[in-house]
């Protein structure tokens, strides 16, 4: 059951070949059974997932039903679920019940989505390998000691490993794409203002971005159909109208020019995950694809644009984190000063990685340098971005890797926060940029997956899913699993 | 090169406690991370303009009328300590 698809569980339930309460049962058993050596989960919601399919259910029996009714599914713990924790992966919020749902977690429960649980992930979605989780970190699937990726790490193991079928995530720098490459799972990351972000705790504001984790491009494009579109209790919410996604992932291929960034393939890249990506392309271009190389001049710093702007937009969003109105509090002594409270407060609730985040961003927007570093990091960001939109005058995709190696080993790079933020190097210019951009799995190296990664124009994600779902119809590289997970 | 007492004016700044255990590690992490961002001073941004907006659409504004209901009593119930609708801190002597 745990093999299929979110399509192909989809067929199952309107041919009555399976319910969705077998559905559920099934899937909470695999967590059950798998997530003590996985950890991809921080909270596990089996008798409201249960309610919820057997709702699913009735449904699916009187004919009102839509596509994603009765799939069960889990969502990274950033987004708000009513009457549920929600944490940040942070001890910050350990004790936080959302008092409403986020716009993703309500529009899938309308369509009869039933949720299996939240997923762990680096705090705030600080990191690359999930390893800032106050809830501790999430093992890879592919290997137990190594990290699955992050910051939705969670979710990627937990699709990977097929414990659930798919996940929500969010992309600030690579958040989505970089674990999905790391797990061997599909990523995709949305344009800017595609899906609405009310109710997912925010990080960097201008870079934060919902999306989805999944098996594969038909399954990212089905989801994304149902939580994109117009949210006025977003004010960054793009009022354009939604495709069919799930009806254009399938259509004929037409004539795809995809330009290949040369640059990407420097040094900085692992050898044998460069020739996975080389040869991925070549697939591509067996499918009528013509490859162009383009350069992208300005990338080089989008790794340091993006350390400005992140943590500056951090210090500010992580300013509501008081332990006054929810939160942590410290015990304490009275007779301090208020600013004392909000000092133990916020340094109690908050891991290392967040703190060096907040003064990071806090010492870029002190007086003095505002001008030499967030101003000069967003003139930069606008040199990245038009060279992108440059490059798609000629071209119809950016493709390249996702990541520069495959997984790594846990605790490898927590000592070097630098070598951890390189991680992103390929990702974060999406997001600089606005993009839409999928992950997808395109080999192995080292008997671990790799992802190639694809960029389209904003709002261009129908492009996207059709040719990654195309490469997913003539390779096989999504459907490798991970052993010992049957 | 951050210096200790620079931490020490951020962390007031950020409202963020540093144990003195803590202060090496931080200073050291954060020393590296500023000298990483430094690569943006070599870039030529002469006549650049910063870019406020990933699309560069203008921020949508909204009739200016309430929209909310009263559901303090919801949203209370994750605050630490709560009297009579108030949030309370500990008591302040100034």
């Amino acid at each position: 059951m745990h093999k299929g698809t979110l399509a192909q569980l989809a067929g199952d339930l309107r041919a009555r070949r399976v319910s969705a309460t077998e559905l559920t049962r099934h899937f909470l058993g695999r967590i059950e059974r798998f997530d003590p050596k996985l950890n991809a989960f921080i909270t596990v919601t089996a008798e409201q997932a249960l309610a919820q399919a057997a709702v699913a259910d009735q449904r699916l029996a009187k004919g009102d039903a839509t596509p994603l009714t009765g799939l069960p599914i889990a969502h990274k713990d950033i987004f708000c679920t009513s009457g549920v924790k929600t944490t940040c992966g942070s001890k910050m919020l350990d004790n936080f019940v959302a008092p409403y749902d986020a716009t993703v977690v309500e529009r899938l429960a309308a369509a009869g989505v039933v949720m299996l649980g939240k997923t762990n992930m680096d705090e705030f979605a600080m990191g690359s390998s999930n390893e800032t989780s106050f809830y501790g970190p999430v093992h890879n699937p592919w290997d137990l000691a190594l990290v699955p990726g992050g910051s939705s790490g969670g979710s990627a193991a937990a699709v990977a490993a097929r414990i659930v079928p798919a996940a929500t995530g969010t992309d600030t720098g690579g958040s989505i794409r970089q674990p999905a490459a790391l797990a061997g799972i599909t990523g995709l990351k949305p344009t800017y203002g595609r899906v609405s972000r009310y109710g997912m705790i925010a990080f960097a504001s201008s870079l934060d971005q919902a999306g989805v984790l999944t098996q594969t491009a038909e399954d990212a494009a089905l989801l994304l159909e149902a939580i994109a579109g117009f949210d006025e209790r977003d004010s960054t919410s793009l009022d354009d109208s939604v495709p069919p996604y799930s009806k254009l992932v399938g259509e004929p291929w037409d004539d795809v020019t995809i330009g290949v960034p040369e640059s990407f393939f420097d040094a900085g890249l692992d050898a044998d995950n460069a020739a996975a990506v080389r040869a991925a392309l070549k697939e591509l271009t067996k499918l009528g694809a013509k490859l162009k190389p383009i350069e992208l001049k300005y990338i080089h710093l989008s790794v340091p644009a993006y350390y400005v702007v992140a943590p500056a937009e951090a210090s500010s969003n992580l300013s509501r984190f008081d332990g006054v109105r929810f939160g942590h509090r410290a015990e304490r002594a009275t007779g301090e000063d208020l600013v004392t409270f909000y000092m133990r407060n916020r340094g109690e609730g908050f891991g290392a990685e967040v703190k060096r985040r907040i003064l990071t961003g806090t010492y870029v927007l002190s007086a003095g340098y505002f001008d030499a570093y967030y101003l000069q990091a967003q003139k930069a960001r606008k040199l990245i971005s038009d060279d992108f939109a440059r490059a798609f005058r000629e071209v119809d995709l950016v493709a390249g890797p996702t990541t520069p190696s495959p997984a790594f080993g846990i605790g490898q790079k927590t000592s070097n926060p630098i070598e951890m933020y390189l991680n992103d190097i390929y990702t974060i210019g999406a997001n600089l940029a606005g993009l839409p951009a999928i992950s997808i799995p395109c080999g192995l190296v080292r008997n671990l997956p790799v992802g190639l990664q694809l960029v389209a124009p904003p709002l261009n994600e129908a492009r996207l899913l059709k040719v990654a779902h195309h490469f997913q119809r003539a390779t096989d590289w999504h459907q490798r699993k991970p052993g010992g997970y049957a | 090169m951050l210096r200790p007492e620079d931490l020490e004016r951020l962390c007031r700044l950020a409202r963020l406690e540093i144990t003195p255990a803590e202060v090496p590690d931080v200073v050291a992490k954060l020393s590296s991370i500023v000298a990483m961002v430094d690569q943006l001073q070599a870039c030529d941004t002469t006549g650049v303009t910063p870019m406020a907006h990933p699309l560069e659409r203008g921020e949508r504004l909204r009739a200016d009328v309430v929209t909310e209901s009263d559901r303090h009593e919801l949203y209370q119930r994750n605050a630490p300590l709560v009297e009579r609708d108030l949030y309370l801190v500990p008591k302040v002597i100034e």
